[in-house]
């Protein structure tokens, strides 16, 4: 600890150490100010050089932006400082970046999509509808694709879970790192691929028909590695010193696994599960490979064809009419709306199993 | 219930290196027994291998014969869980189960092993609690998570969770050094009432409390960094404290090294 002393002290170079631990800042106000400076500069250079695309002008901005808060930090506040504020600039920029493009593309869906979004919509099918006419709705649809991610789920998530356990808890040596090994190519596993995988054995060699079943399976085949990860790395964050408190109690191994470890990363480990469910569910080519999509209602997902959200949405889209392409819009949106629902729930419960802590 | 440990020819490793080096002593029942020693010299790893810990470390081996009366932990057909219900831990940084309230930590290993009544785990959870000094603070609390507590109340926690299974040995690796001077007085009394109970042996890197604490005193060392910890003496405390035979023990103690 050194204390701030009215004395100049001197250091054994013989420069003087700074007297006070205080240094000339930039106002609060200052970085706002220099981001609207900067704004109108990047669109007063962009009319005037006559630059027709909006992104340049802003690219523009950012740079004026990054580099007026340095050249004034570094004239004011000094170098270290100006380090600084370039390196926060630089993160704010980067984060307009990449929310724009998220931003805009959920206005364009909200707007688009609000339009035909009703009752009506989400609890009829399309039904014998020519396609080209308004009406119509995507009831089908939801049922199809809530049945195939639900046995999805129902087969990947058990599957998941033991192996990323068998990985952390007991896997050593060459089985566990070959189990490892394959997850990991399995995460690269294009979706068509699971489909037509799928497709040759249930399809074409075993003689199965078109089902949300079969969709099912290769959705499964995409979610497994994520949800094996994903647990493995949650499960890797319990303290080692909890499993051995509980072993040290005489608890048996599995039953350490079974009441210390899992109920400890639990909220980890459902958010990794709904993840894994809101990545499937946007899946399209699988789906058109063994599902084949329905324009009626069907409840059966083991029997017959069936229709799915994105599936349909590619299929409205081809179709070509703007009462088509309003529907596509609209189903876009439902499913937007799901997957975001999903994560919603998963936050929740990551929140609400977290391990609690306050008095 | 307190049962004699023998010890002899003990050595551990950690995959290719050997920690500790043929370790032989006897651990009287109903005593207090003081692990002294440089840091590094193998106390934990030895403490470890006495409730067949050690090899839960990936790599973690042993060699010798730990008798516990008349029972080889180490000899074949024997169930380390069934040894860890029997040698109890407390370790040195107090790891209560985050998830779980006052009452449920105590009563996990309990509840962990088999079903229990109600009341039958109220009366336990309540003489443990009772039996670790602890009851008094948290009577009011059970249902609060444990986490809750101060440093010195959630080892004492640990310490009611141990003797909750009822063990006949507890093994405490340096069970006070997170904590402060009052909340290791209560663990020392705590220590002098539970030896009336159980065996214990306590690993400290304070003289002072082993002087306070223990019946019988080990003194480890090392030959040098990367060579193995090898037990330099055992004896009754007041004599390691006043005339020990070896002159490593005295330099130690006299605070020359270490
Ligand atoms: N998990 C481990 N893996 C490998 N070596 C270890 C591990 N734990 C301890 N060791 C080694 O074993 C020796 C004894 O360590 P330890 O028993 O912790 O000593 P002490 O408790 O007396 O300070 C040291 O050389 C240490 O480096
Ligand atoms: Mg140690």
């Amino acid at each position: 600890m050194t204390a701030v002393t009215d004395r100049p002290t001197v250091a054994s170079g013989g420069a003087p150490l700074p007297v006070s631990l205080k240094q000339a800042r930039l106002p609060r106000w200052a970085p706002p100010v220099i981001a609207l400076v900067a704004a109108g500069a990047g669109c007063g250079i962009g009319l005037g050089a006559g630059l027709d695309s909006t992104i340049q002008w802003g690219l523009i901005a950012a740079a004026l932006f990054v580099l007026g808060t340095y050249v004034l930090s570094a004239a004011v506040e000094g170098g270290r400082q100006a380090k600084d504020r370039l390196a926060t600039s630089m993160v704010w920029t980067s984060f307009l970046l990449a929310v724009i493009p998220l931003a805009s593309l959920l206005w364009e869906t909200v707007a688009r999509g609000i339009k035909v979004l009703n009752v009506y919509f989400l609890s009829h099918s399309m039904g014998t509808l020519p396609d080209a006419l308004p009406g119509g709705g995507i009831y089908h649809a939801i049922i199809g694709t809530l049945e195939q991610v639900g046995l999805a789920t129902l087969i990947a998530a058990p599957i998941g879970l033991l192996t990323a356990i068998y990985l952390v808890e007991y896997g050593r040596g060459r089985f566990a790192k070959t189990v490892t090994f394959f997850v990991d190519v399995m995460t690269g596993i294009p979706s068509i691929v699971a489909g037509l995988f799928i497709l040759s054995v249930w399809i074409l060699i075993l003689g199965f028909g078109p089902s949300g079943f079969a969709g099912a399976m290769a959705l499964a085949i995409l979610m497994m590695p994520v949800v094996v990860r994903s647990t493995e790395e949650m499960l890797k964050l319990v303290p080692n010193e909890l499993r051995e408190a509980s072993l040290a109690l005489g608890v048996p191994k599995w039953r350490t696994i079974l009441k210390v470890v899992l109920p400890t990363s639990l909220g980890g480990i459902t958010t990794g599960v709904m993840l894994a469910i809101a990545r499937i569910t946007g899946e399209t080519a699988p789906v058109l490979l063994l599902v084949w999509g329905a324009k009626t209602i069907n409840n059966n997902p083991f029997d017959g064809a069936q229709q799915s959200l994105p599936l349909y949405v590619f299929q409205q889209w081809q179709i070509g009419t703007d009462a088509a392409y309003d529907r596509a819009w609209g189903a876009a949106l439902v499913l937007i709306a799901f997957v975001m629902i999903l994560n919603l729930v998963a936050r929740g419960i990551a929140r609400w199993k977290a391990p609690k802590t306050h008095r | 219930m307190a049962k004699r440990i023998d010890v002899s020819g003990l050595s551990a490793f950690y995959g290719s290196h050997k920690a500790i080096d043929d370790i032989s002593m006897t651990i009287e029942p109903r005593s207090v027994t003081a692990f002294i020693g440089p840091s590094g010299c193998g106390k934990s790893t030895f403490l470890r291998t006495l409730n067949r810990m050690h090899e839960v470390t990936p790599g973690g081996r042993v060699e010798g014969k730990v008798m516990l009366d008349d029972e080889n932990l180490y000899g074949s057909g024997v169930d380390p869980v069934a040894v860890r219900r029997t040698v109890g831990m407390v370790f040195q940084r107090p790891n209560p189960f985050p998830t779980m309230s006052i009452f449920d930590n105590v009563a996990a290993g309990l509840r962990l092993n088999g079903s229990y009544k109600k009341s039958e785990l109220k009366e336990i959870v309540e003489r443990s609690l009772k039996g670790a000094n602890l009851w008094n603070e948290v009577k009011d609390r059970l249902n609060k998570p444990g986490s809750g507590l101060s440093g010195g109340q959630q080892q004492r926690l640990c310490i009611a969770r141990a003797i909750a299974v009822e063990p006949q040995v507890l093994l405490m690796d340096e069970p006070c050094s997170a904590l402060d001077p009052i909340s290791t007085l209560a663990i020392e009394d705590l220590i002098g009432e539970l030896k009336e109970r159980f065996t214990i042996v306590i690993v400290t890197h304070n003289m002072q409390q082993a002087a306070r604490v223990s019946d019988r005193t080990a003194f480890f060392n090392l030959a040098a960094v990367g060579k193995p910890g090898k037990l330099i003496e055992i004896d009754e405390t007041e004599r390691i404290f006043s005339n020990p035979s070896v002159q490593a023990t005295e330099d130690y103690i006299s605070g020359r090294f270490g």
